[in-house]
């Protein structure tokens, strides 16, 4: 009997603990959905700020975002594919392999201001790119490349090993086995990482702190080595920089909604299709 | 001909596969070179241990202790948030939570997991920080307690996510054996799929604090930034990554507050390093443990 009631009261212990974490959670994107909802307008979607960042709206920084989500991208895409290309299909299990394992791990871990500083030091001070599109797109990059290794590896993984023998007994090269065999059966999980570090990248702020943000540019970037504005690093600038706080507040409340609808809405068809993806493989 | 094709296409391949170790040695590189010149100045000892952080007077004093008090502080504080409720999660999404529950909790609080940082160190200065200075009647809600609350939310989600893959991994046949023998499902899982799972969700538990040690835009915006040794919970304190991203604006290129905040990054990346390799030898050991390969 008494073993019942410990059994109960465990049960709705853990049942509160999921409860609490749902709610903390969900009035985060409450709050900022019904606050800044008021203030995105189309205006704000589609204008530059004035009047000393208290009107108008962020396309600037929308703009940079993207920007910057696509340099990172370009960069990240082709080093992460190819070394999960090797690591899935060439490699020999080998020292120099394990080696690239484990830094691949501990890439993954090194803190997102670390890589900041990275960048500042190589990209800007180093290769003279300055505060630039270019810097932060590489910075983002790096950051993003554990994460491409890893989504790309799995997509490669989950490939039967039987179409690869087919692929190969009819003769075949190994190039051309993953080129037309390997590469499109692996292309939706590929994408879903890929989606998945858009979402991260686009979030980030501390990496493009000193690497590629400002708070205020006239007009857009004209070439990829101006800075640019971006919507992350314009809510924090918002918060603790310029002279109209309650103004700017408002207009980082309408920042904060786009950035969460943007990063939620790309992780949830990221995660939407690895939930389909794993239903069928399994 | 194709065979030489085929060798270029390997070698290019193996080329690029080195690019995150070339990335992680750069790392390391850069931040020994601009983080060394620093201890020409202060002894290592005194940087670490000092208790005054003034880089920007004219007799500088640059002793990094209020920092990382303030990092730690933080860091327990949200690990008393997480942990629980991480934990707690994955053990209902794992035990109590029926297959359809399951299949819309688990991706929501992936979903959840991807929320940026900014936006959670807005939330914290928006609304938790009014909050807690009407609560304790305080001149500021910005303080370690609030850093730690948001980076404790923060870091839910991904605690949960690693602990319930980890609960998922113990084989069935521990949880039968368990019933078989009388024990009823709350003794099950607390007797014998938890410690079973155990080193997995200490993986996560690591994993997560690594993450909150390395976090920066929340503590930035919400602990109140004052570089002093911390003293209670409800005063402001500067964290290590919060002093490198506000300070690294205005420390000249080359001087030694420069230096000395490339310093603290090298610290920040050794402390993440070494929790990274003990939750990697943990979960071995634990992938071991339970016959997985691994």
């Amino acid at each position: 009997m008494k073993k019942n009631i410990t059994q109960n009261i465990g049960f709705l212990m853990l049942f509160l603990c999921i409860i609490v974490t749902l709610i903390f959670l969900g009035s985060i994107i409450y709050f900022i959905s019904a606050r800044g909802a008021k203030v995105i307008s189309w205006e704000f979607l589609t204008q530059g700020p004035r009047m000393g960042m208290t009107q108008g709206g962020v396309l600037p920084a929308i703009i940079g975002t993207f920007y910057l989500t696509l340099g990172a991208i370009l960069f990240a895409l082709p080093l992460g594919l190819s070394c999960a290309i090797y690591l899935c299909e060439y490699s020999p299990k080998s020292f120099v392999v394990n080696i690239i394992r484990i830094s691949i791990n501990n890439l993954a871990g090194v803190p997102s201001v670390v890589f900041g500083l990275f960048g500042l030091a190589v990209f800007v001070n180093f290769f003279k790119f300055g505060v630039s599109i270019l810097s932060g797109s590489f910075t983002l990059g790096i950051l993003a490349l554990p994460l491409i290794i890893s989504a790309s590896q799995e997509a490669l993984m989950a490939v039967p090993q039987s179409i690869r023998e087919a692929s190969l007994s009819l003769g075949a090269t190994k190039w051309g086995t993953i080129k037309n065999i390997v590469l499109p059966t692996a292309l939706p999980g590929i994408l879903t990482g890929v989606i998945l570090s858009i979402g991260r990248v686009a979030g980030e702020t501390a990496p493009i702190l000193f690497t590629a943000a400002a708070f205020y540019t006239r007009g857009y970037p004209k070439s990829i080595f101006s800075e640019v504005m971006a919507l992350p690093y314009h809510i924090y600038a918002l918060m603790t920089e310029g002279t109209h706080p309650d103004q700017q507040k408002a207009i980082a409340y309408g920042c904060s909604l786009i950035l969460l609808f943007m990063v939620l809405l790309v992780s949830g068809i990221a995660i939407a299709i690895r939930q389909r993806q794993r239903g069928i493989n399994a | 001909m194709t065979s030489i094709k085929e060798k270029i296409y390997k070698w290019i391949f193996a080329t690029l596969a080195f690019s995150s170790l070339v990335f992680l040695i750069g790392i390391i590189i850069v931040l020994f070179k601009e983080g060394m010149p620093i201890f020409k100045e202060v002894t290592a000892f005194k940087f670490i241990f000092g208790k005054s952080w003034y880089p920007t007077y004219s007799e500088p004093e640059f002793g990094i202790l209020p920092l990382i008090l303030g990092s730690i502080w933080v860091t327990l504080g949200a690990i008393f948030i997480c942990v629980p409720l991480g934990v707690g999660s994955a053990l209902y999404l794992h035990e109590l939570a029926g297959h359809k529950q399951r299949a819309i909790l688990k991706p929501i609080i992936e979903i959840l997991a991807s929320i940026p940082s900014v936006v959670f160190g807005f939330f914290g200065m928006v609304i938790v920080t009014p909050f807690i200075q009407k609560l304790f009647h305080l001149p500021t809600g910005l303080c370690a307690l609030n850093g730690s609350l948001i980076l404790g939310i923060m870091a839910t989600p991904t605690v949960c996510s690693l602990a319930e893959d980890a609960l998922s991994y113990v084989p069935k046949s521990f949880r039968e054996a368990s019933f078989a023998v009388g024990a009823n499902r709350w003794q099950t899982l607390t007797q014998v799929v938890m410690p079973a799972a155990g080193s997995g969700i200490a993986t996560a538990i690591i994993l997560g604090m690594s993450r909150a040690i390395g976090e920066t835009m929340t503590v930035l915006m919400v602990t109140g930034g004052a570089a002093v040794m911390p003293h209670s919970y409800l005063e402001p304190v500067r964290p290590m990554t919060a002093a490198i991203a506000a300070e690294m604006g205005e420390a000249p290129m080359g001087g030694s507050h420069y230096h000395a905040l490339f310093a603290i990054a090298l610290i920040l990346f050794l402390v993440t390093l070494v929790f990274n390799i003990i939750a990697e030898i943990i979960s071995r050991r634990f992938r071991i443990k339970l016959g997985l390969s691994g």
